[in-house]
């Protein structure tokens, strides 16, 4: 258990190490300080697309170009999955995709959820694979940082209303740090032997002398922005358990790290962004803070036999192996599991279904807490802001002043929008984990009785209502009921908090910036991370403790 | 009104107006202002319901004593807030009596024409209109607020400020306004009425305390709207419950579904309901707090604003120092000693009535001047022309005055002064002092040091001041000299010398652009724009009626120092909410640990592991929740009516505190109360 606790520590303090450079470079991209030959042709692309460089958008152009792009993705991608079996690079010659499976796959890919109410290599078309799902993945990335820079714009602003321009946000993201990122991820990843190929299938003679079809396809390169950009959505049903996308414990220590790596980066970015570099190591301890007893908690509980498997009198010394790939093992398993769900990736290499009650109820509650702990590209932060809005609300009177953060007062309207961006998800997530439990469709699906069964209802909305995409496994996801509904609550995790964030950075960019004093509520130091982690943590706990007691919790106890 | 301060919380006659009136507040259309409450009223008549339905039909949701039980503490948790709400308006209310008593209606001698002597004609007060003159002689109350066109008088304003001793007003100059409800003491006077009736001074006052046409803050609608989405949040964690609930007893195979009054009780425990039920009560406190401070707002906006105040400009002169020059050091010229110089300072002061003359005199009694016979003394007295005064006894013409008009009477009597003296005059200009020369015949004796004497612990609140984040500008008329020495010694952080209105509006304008929040005080009619312009306005009470407008503040002690005072209590408004606030949420936490294994045990048994209070049964479990809910209100009013203890401290040292106190008492202090209140259910007999 030592050495997983080990890893625990030598991966974060890795991340930290890389994130805090690539945070300074991303502040960098999206302030447009660029060397001057790569402005040249960032200007040309940009005067080819008709778009304005210099526009700053007031909040409600920038929430509609949002929108609009969004939903013009998702179109793309819902209509290639119709039409594959029409479309060029299709080798294995599947036909075209079912309506709602359609519908929840690209809604999932649009908000960076990549939910995958299907199997990747006997579904989608290397075409879709590539155009469809994996132009998503790097946009809805880029989305996420587009608007979290718009809120930055928002509280550095002194009285004017322009957040910047969505299409030179998104642009400037996809173009100078998805990409350059994905390409070397992609090649290293490849160098460790993740697939890359054009091929549909490789037929190969088994020991037995049987012949085995394995389906190959451009594996690294989706691989690598699946990580990177938060997203999950693997090329094959088993994901990132699977040898080809994830062969080696180098491999999987590197995609480990890009889970986390840009979510932790914007931190550092923040803090250059609002000229205060302390506040965005405030943030990044707030994220570890209320990871690392995540963390433990599963690792501890990976590290436990299960009461089944210790009454087969099988050696269950090594802890709960259940469901995870030998090359791993319990430790790189569980920090896998706590990192995918903390970060809304979604990616998993072991089965969670197979987890510990308690090793399962860490991912989980992760996700419940609103993907807030690092959390997606740009929506993590973003998300954490809301909650530091919240922190200073409350924790802001108690020093006599009416609440600010950063120098912007938090009004009613501010509260009013915060309010709305965390009640939406938490929402989605209860009331469609209700309608599961009550409509005949949705307690069919479920692959356990009692309790457990419970978990993995509750499991599915949570990660869809938070935009993680991670499946618990033991649900039978790809019927009607549950792609309709996992795909309508993935739109309202999604939608419902980028709007509302984005109007609260259009308030805060109204306001003028009130001088900090030795009166102001200081946003930097130790005691507002205890506080912010605390909000988030409490939150969290008071509107999901009474369903995790019903699934997670019970299941603990009646072990 | 000096009584008020005293007033006991709880005075009996104020709670059992409170008791009637947190029943009439139960009116629906009164409770929406209110949605946590609103939502707790709803569940109450739910759970009523419920309960006339199990009663009626004999097999219902619940036992029927269990669900009546329930209704019963939930309508007690509405009462009890309304409590609050009304024993706040109640202590306002008490307050209002004494004004009420200055505002009956009087006989007022309305003039023809705006002069005295016109034509008198006998009205009823509360037919004045706006722009009416009257005529108040001695004896007669002041029918209406105005502003007085002709007269001096004497006027007792106790009605209003609880200051016995007379005013004099008069007209023209920053004395002009009067308060209707005042009565002339002596002479008369002709008062331009500025008011439509019903809406004087005293009437708005009388309105403010009784938190009557009390409207809701921004700080407490942005609050309002946090509670009611965390009440939101709550409803659905609970509405959803019957679902899982129905899930897990299929699922399972034992026990039932969760009851709608357990759910019920659930989410009154849940939402914020100690924060919600006081929140209106900390308002109606606040603004009480600052009446008897003697202030009067005209918003709960200004108190709230004044929380946030972080540069205050505060007039040198009464709020600094104590506004008169005083003698402070004596000089001799060369030639003379200190003790002559002593004493015929004090002989040239004898007859001088004004407070530097009498400081002169003190301050040579204090060197035990020798006190020349001086009767058949002629004074001189001081006018604008000469710039001198003093006295000619015998042979002996003695002089004091500014330093260049007694050069030239000096030098018109042949003598001349010294290089010395004249360095000496020099050096205490350079301090921002005033230099008086005093001379005998053509002799110059010495100079008097007058200063302006700074007041004795204003140096200590200004570094308080600091501490809480807040920059203090002295404003003076004085000059950059003087000012500098002044400011330097009194520790304020900057100055604003040669103050012109013009001047003080550019400066508050200045600091608003920067993004701070302004205070100030003032009284004269050329304030009012600056008043206007600042965040926090307090207009002193025996200003000029323009001021008063202009200012959201009246400080009826007329006592430039109060700022501070005002400062401290919006800053203790604002942190009681946000106390209350914390305290009301981390509250759920254990009562989560009552309910849910109380309501899931029938399902799961093993959830009795989480029941770590060990409660006597589901039953108990449930009652003790609620009815901890309902009592921590009634045991949560001395705060919110007395306010936090406003200690002056910096952010994070007062966040820190309140933190451990609000935060963690409010997570572990139910606990052993709950408990408590389930032993003794226990003991009743409840199982």
């Amino acid at each position: 258990m030592s050495a997983s606790f080990g890893l625990l520590v030598v991966f974060l303090v890795g991340l930290t190490l890389v994130a805090v450079p690539l945070g300074r470079f991303i502040a960098l991209v999206l302030d447009g300080a660029l060397p001057a030959p790569v402005r040249k042709v960032e200007s040309l692309l940009f005067r080819l697309a008709g778009v304005d460089v210099a526009e700053s958008m007031p909040w409600p152009r920038y929430a509609a170009s949002v929108l609009v792009f969004n939903l013009l993705g998702l179109l793309v991608v819902y209509v290639l999955q119709r039409l594959q079996g029409a479309l060029p690079l299709n080798p294995a010659q599947l036909p075209g995709v079912g309506p709602e499976v359609a519908f929840n796959t690209a809604v999932s890919f649009a908000s960076n959820t990549n939910w995958q109410a299907y199997a990747g290599e006997t579904t989608m078309s290397h075409l879709t694979q590539m155009v469809a799902l994996t132009t998503q993945n790097f946009v809805s990335a880029a989305t996420g940082i587009a608007v979290l820079t718009a809120l930055v714009r928002g509280l550095r602003a002194e009285k004017s209303p322009g957040l910047g321009s969505f299409w030179v946000d998104l642009s400037r993201s996809t173009l100078f740090v998805l990409l350059p990122l994905s390409v070397v991820l992609a090649l290293v990843l490849a160098s460790q032997g993740v697939v890359q190929t054009f091929a549909a299938n490789v037929k190969v003679a088994t020991l037995e002398g049987a012949e085995q079809t394995l389906a190959v396809g451009p594996v690294a390169s989706q691989v690598a922005i699946k990580q990177l950009g938060t997203n999950g959505g693997g090329f094959y049903n088993v994901n990132s358990a699977h040898p080809f996308e994830n062969p080696t414990p180098v491999t999987n220590l590197l995609e480990l790290l890009a889970i986390l790596l840009i979510p932790a980066a914007l931190c550092f970015s923040f803090g250059h962004l609002v000229r205060d570099r302390r506040q965005g190591w405030a943030l990044y301890a707030t994220m570890v803070a209320l990871f690392v007893p995540l963390a433990g908690l599963t690792l501890w509980a990976e590290h436990q036999p299960t009461a089944a498997l210790s009454m087969t009198g099988v050696d269950v010394s090594g802890g709960n192996m259940e469901g995870k790939e030998v090359r791993f093992g319990v430790g790189a398993s569980a920090l896998w599991a706590v990192a995918t769900t903390a970060a809304s990736n979604g990616s998993v290499n072991a089965m969670h279904d197979s987890f510990t009650p308690l090793g399962g109820l860490g991912p989980m509650w992760l996700m419940q807490l609103g993907e807030v702990v690092f959390g997606g590209v740009g929506s993590g932060l973003y998300g954490l802001l809301v909650y530091a809005v919240l922190a200073v609300f409350i924790a802001g009177l108690m020093v006599g002043r009416t609440p600010e953060y950063l120098g912007k007062k938090v009004g009613a309207f501010e509260m009013k929008m915060a309010s709305l961006a965390v009640l939406f998800p938490s929402a989605a997530a209860l009331l469609g984990t209700a309608v599961a439990c009550v409509l005949p469709e949705g307690v069919a699906a479920v692959g356990n009785g009692g309790a457990h069964g419970f978990s993995e209802m509750l499991y599915a909305f949570s990660s869809g209502a938070n935009n993680n995409g991670s499946a618990f496994g033991g649900l039978t996801v790809n019927g009607p009921f549950y792609a309709i509904a996992i795909g309508l609550v993935m739109l309202v995790g999604r939608y419902w908090v980028i709007v509302p964030v984005l109007a609260l950075a259009g308030s805060f960019a109204a306001r003028r910036r009130v001088p900090p004093s030795s009166g102001t509520l200081p946003t930097h130091g130790p005691m507002f991370v205890v506080l912010l982690a605390f909000v988030v943590a409490l939150v969290g706990a008071l509107t999901f403790v009474p369903a995790l007691a019903l699934g997670p919790v019970v299941e603990h106890l009646t072990r | 009104m000096a009584s008020i301060s005293s007033r006991a919380l709880f005075e009996p006659a104020i709670v059992k107006q409170a008791l009637v009136d947190s029943v009439r507040k139960l009116s629906p259309a009164r409770m929406v202002k209110n949605p946590v409450m609103f939502v707790v009223e709803l569940g109450s008549a739910f759970t009523t319901l419920l309960f006339v339905h199990a009663l009626v039909t004999g097999a219902g949701d619940a036992p029927w004593p269990f669900t009546l039980a329930v209704a019963v503490w939930l309508w007690f948790t509405v009462l009890f807030a309304n409590f609050a709400e009304a024993m706040a308006e109640g202590r306002g209310k008490a307050q209002a009596q004494s004004l009420r008593a200055a505002r009956k209606d009087v006989m007022a001698k309305r003039l023809a024409e705006p002069r005295h002597g016109a034509a008198v004609e006998q009205v009823s007060s509360s037919t004045l209109r706006k722009d009416d003159v009257v005529l108040v002689e001695a004896g007669d109350i002041i029918p209406s607020d105005g502003e007085i066109v002709e007269g001096v008088a004497s006027v007792d304003e106790s009605a209003i400020t609880g200051e016995s001793a007379p005013v004099i007003r008069e007209s023209g100059g920053d004395r002009s306004a009067v308060t209707g409800g005042t009565r002339v003491l002596s002479d008369w006077l002709v008062v331009r009425i500025r008011v439509e009736a019903g809406q004087t001074f005293l009437d708005r006052m009388i309105g403010m305390v009784e938190g009557a046409k009390r409207q809701k803050t921004p700080n407490e609608i942005a609050l309002d709207i946090l509670l009611a989405g965390l009440s939101l949040v709550f409803l659905l964690a609970t509405v959803t419950l019957r679902p899982f609930s129905a899930y897990a007893v299929t699922a399972s195979g034992s026990g039932a579904v969760v009851t709608l009054t357990v759910l019920v009780a659930l989410l009154v425990c849940l939402i914020p309901t100690t924060i919600g039920g006081l929140l209106s009560a900390i308002g109606i406190a606040g603004m009480d707090r600052l009446i008897q401070a003697n202030v009067l707002a005209t918003s709960g906006r200004a108190v709230e604003a004044a929380g946030d105040v972080d540069v205050l400009l505060l007039d040198k002169t009464g709020t600094i120092t104590h506004g008169n020059r005083q003698a402070w050091a004596l000089l001799p010229a060369p030639g003379s000693t200190e003790l002559e110089l002593a004493s015929v300072a004090r002989l040239a002061s004898l007859a001088d009535e004004t407070p530097e003359g009498k400081s002169i005199v003190t301050l040579a009694d204090s060197k035990k001047a020798a006190t020349p016979d001086a009767s058949g003394a002629q004074f001189v007295t001081f006018t604008a022309q000469t710039r001198m005064s003093g006295v000619d006894l015998g042979s002996r013409r003695i002089r004091k005055g500014a330093s260049d008009a007694i050069e030239r009477w000096v030098t018109e009597a042949g003598g001349q002064i010294s290089p010395e003296t004249r360095r000496a005059v020099e050096d205490v200009a350079r301090q921002g002092a005033t230099p008086l020369l005093v001379a005998e015949n053509a002799r110059i004796i010495g100079v008097v040091q007058l200063k302006d004497v700074v007041k004795a612990g204003i140096r200590e609140r200004f570094v308080e001041l600091r501490r809480l984040g807040i920059k203090t500008v002295m404003v003076t008329g004085d000059n950059p000299l003087t000012a500098a020495a002044i400011a330097a010694e009194a520790g304020v952080d900057d100055f604003l010398a040669e103050a012109t209105p013009e001047a003080k509006l550019a400066l508050i304008r200045k600091y608003q652009a920067e993004g701070h929040l302004v205070a100030m005080t003032g009284d004269g009619t050329n304030d009012a724009p600056a008043l206007a312009q600042a965040d926090v306005a307090v207009a002193m009470n025996s200003g000029t009626q323009a001021a008063r407008e202009a200012g959201n503040m009246v400080d009826l002690d007329s006592n430039p120092t109060k700022l501070l005072e005002v400062v401290r209590i919006g800053k203790q408004l604002l942190m009681t909410r946000g106390a209350l606030t914390t305290f009301s949420i981390a509250n759920d936490v254990s009562k989560y640990f009552a309910i849910i294994p109380a309501a899931f045990v029938g399902t799961y048994p093993s959830l009795a592991a989480l029941d770590v209070m060990r409660l006597h049964s589901p039953t108990t479990a449930v009652l003790s929740a609620v009815i901890f809910n309902a009592l921590i209100i009634v045991g949560l009013i001395p705060i919110a009516l007395r306010g936090l203890t406003a200690r002056p401290a910096p952010a994070p040292e007062l966040l820190r505190r309140n933190l451990l106190v609000y935060g963690l008492g409010g997570l572990l202090l139910p606990f052993p109360f709950i408990k408590l209140i389930d032993v003794t259910l226990a003991a009743m007999g409840v199982s």
